[in-house]
């Protein structure tokens, strides 16, 4: 039946105008990025860290739950861990904290695997449960370290902050002091880590193993039966999101060069705020934690001065959003405009399909 | 030569004995239809074969090859294509790139390899005008199509169909059943269950009869229809 009368061949296209035209204005952002300490004040530049840093932690944190279906509230683990491991080669090695930065990474995801051994024995709310009791009992286990201050935590030697790697020509080329020189560095690192992190993910999901984890997540008995590693993907998947949180970790407690176990594996600044950024963003997709990360901010810096107001406030935002726009705000702007900044949908064109344009086309 | 033999395969939940005592073999080339009444264990059978559940006891033989303890993505791969009986579409994909997930993990093929295949299976299950629509959005005949579709992506050996033709219109029925007589002409062997006799013994080389997880006949399809246990069996169950 396979008929020859195929005028062109089939071809299949991920790309849309908006892409390409998003393409080119993210890297002009890059660029405003990189030299925004040039003119920009050092409350700024904190500021942007602070909103970098957050979207790379939801970007993972939607690598896991939105596109692995792992919905995890245990990844305050990864960012103490992390952060844990960077303060304890330099204080106890006397390592730049710059290369303690990727240790960090690297014993989180030595924690990650036998995190996942246990949590992966649970399915839905256990498993979230599961990775939530895992965070309380490393949190806890970290607190007997004396070395590192124990309970009550310990600053960065003030040797390590003020001879960092670069820091001397970064306070020689914007002529600043060695603190804001540090928040610059930071700043600079954490550009990295969240272009990295956007262009590593999207990369991922436009290959066929992107494909296959979101089989997973819609159906994984049919997805094994097709031939996929469901568990495998899920390793991979938890691993590299362990990863990339644990070095988010290690580089916002290089920024504030002071930390404590209730702070470094709090679960409301490290899981449940970043939750609240993907959901109200848009769950499954890059779009969604980048807009849900600005919107967080902005409230953030309106109603921080209301205390609990402010909790009970996203709360209830968050509440609203899930029951009437289920997909996020980003769910609600693509809907209305069939605009997809980051597209990992293939469209087969060709063959019977013919030529047709129709690059929004409607699908419910 | 033979392409499947199950060698006293049984499987249990809890007290219920679902696959009991369960032997017989597939020559390669052949279509075989399961019939038996609901709850008699047929789709026990299939999991079991497929691995998407593992067997208590015996043994399950691809080409002589023991697959008894392989997982589903490992049987996949060495040429077990299914479709499941309440249709598992990847509801957030489309319905080409369900087609890719399956060609790429269940072939070991890179994605440009496949998508001439994957456009070529979408015409002969008339799916192709569907192509870039999400598998969500599709309707049950659509969905049945795709369980055929997505299962022949992954370029079986033996292609195992679980009651693709269960509530279907007569003409609907008909078109499925032109494609999997075409599928069978190239050579695939077949297992599959069926409730829509007509569709089924239309296809099918020899029929298995299973009750209570027993194999209770199997043979040529005219003779087992006639047979004494048959229409016991399915006395009050429309022939």
């Amino acid at each position: 039946m396979a008929d020859q009368t195929n005028t062109t061949p089939y071809a299949a296209h991920t790309g849309t105008n908006a892409s390409r035209v998003a393409g080119v204005l993210a890297l002009g952002l890059i660029v405003v990025l990189v030299a925004l300490p040039a003119f920009a004040s050092r409350s700024l530049i904190q500021d942007m860290f602070f909103i970098l840093t957050m979207l790379v932690l939801a970007q993972f944190w939607n690598l896991l739950a939105g596109y692995g279906g792992l919905v995890s509230i245990g990844q305050q683990a990864f960012v103490g861990i992390g952060a844990y491991a960077m303060f304890g080669v330099v204080i106890l090695a006397g390592l730049d904290p710059i290369p303690a930065i990727l240790l960090g990474g690297v014993i989180a995801v030595l924690l990650a695997i036998p995190t996942a051994f246990f949590a992966f024995r649970l399915q839905g709310a256990y498993f979230a449960i599961g990775t939530w009791v895992i965070a309380e009992v490393v949190r806890l286990v970290v607190s007997q370290w004396q070395a590192v201050g124990g309970g009550t935590g310990t600053s960065l030697p003030r040797s390590a902050t003020r001879e960092l790697w670069f820091a001397d020509a970064i306070e020689n080329l914007f002529g600043v002091r060695s603190a804001a020189a540090r928040d610059i560095l930071s700043y600079w690192l954490a550009v990295i880590l969240a272009v990295a992190t956007i262009g590593g993910i999207y990369w991922l999901l436009r290959t066929r193993r992107g494909l296959a984890l979101a089989a997973v997540r819609d159906n994984i008995e049919a997805a094994k039966s097709v031939g996929v590693d469901a568990t495998r993907m899920k390793w991979i998947v938890f691993l590299v999101a362990a990863f990339g949180t644990g070095l988010t970790g290690a580089l916002i407690y290089l920024q504030k060069a002071r930390i404590s176990p209730d702070a470094a594996f709090s679960v409301q600044d490290w899981t449940a705020y970043v939750i609240f950024i993907v959901v109200i963003g848009g769950i499954g997709t890059i779009e969604g934690p980048i807009i849900g990360v600005l919107v967080f901010f902005i409230l953030q810096s309106l109603l921080a001065d209301y205390g609990t107001w402010y909790l009970m406030l996203l709360g209830v935002i968050g509440i609203i959003i899930m029951l009437f726009a289920p997909r996020g705000l980003w769910g609600l702007i693509s809907d209305r405009t069939g605009v997809e900044l980051f597209p990992v949908r293939r469209r087969l064109t060709g063959g019977r399909l013919g030529q047709q344009k129709s690059p929004n086309n409607k699908t419910e | 030569m033979t392409m499947l033999a199950l060698q006293n395969v049984s499987k249990s939940f809890g007290a219920l004995k679902v696959t009991d005592d369960v032997s017989f073999d597939v020559p390669e080339g052949q279509a075989l239809g399961i019939i038996g009444p609901n709850g008699a264990g047929k789709s026990t059978l299939f999991n079991l074969i497929t691995g998407n559940l593992s067997a208590d006891e015996g043994g399950i033989h691809l080409q002589g090859r023991d697959v008894t303890r392989a997982p589903a993505m490992q049987r996949c791969i060495a040429g077990v294509g299914r479709s499941f009986q309440i249709p598992q579409p990847f509801t957030n994909l489309t319905v080409y790139e369900n087609l890719v997930v399956a060609a790429t993990f269940g072939r070991q093929r890179a994605e440009k390899d496949v998508m001439r295949q994957c456009a070529v299976i979408l015409e002969r299950t008339e799916l192709i005008g569907r192509a870039n629509q999400t598998a969500g959005s599709l309707s049950l005949l659509e969905r049945k199509r795709l369980e055929l579709a997505r299962a022949m992506a992954t370029h079986p050996k033996l292609l195992l169909l679980d009651e693709i033709a269960g509530g279907l219109t007569e003409g609907e029925c008909h078109s499925l059943v032109e494609t999997i007589k075409a599928i069978h002409a190239e050579g695939v062997t077949i297992i599959w269950i069926e409730h829509v006799l007509h569709a089924l013994t239309s296809v099918v080389d020899r029929l298995l009869v299973l009750d209570f997880g027993r194999v209770i006949g199997i043979g040529d399809p005219d003779e087992i229809m006639n047979s004494r246990e048959v229409k016991e069996i399915y006395l009050g169950i429309d022939i």
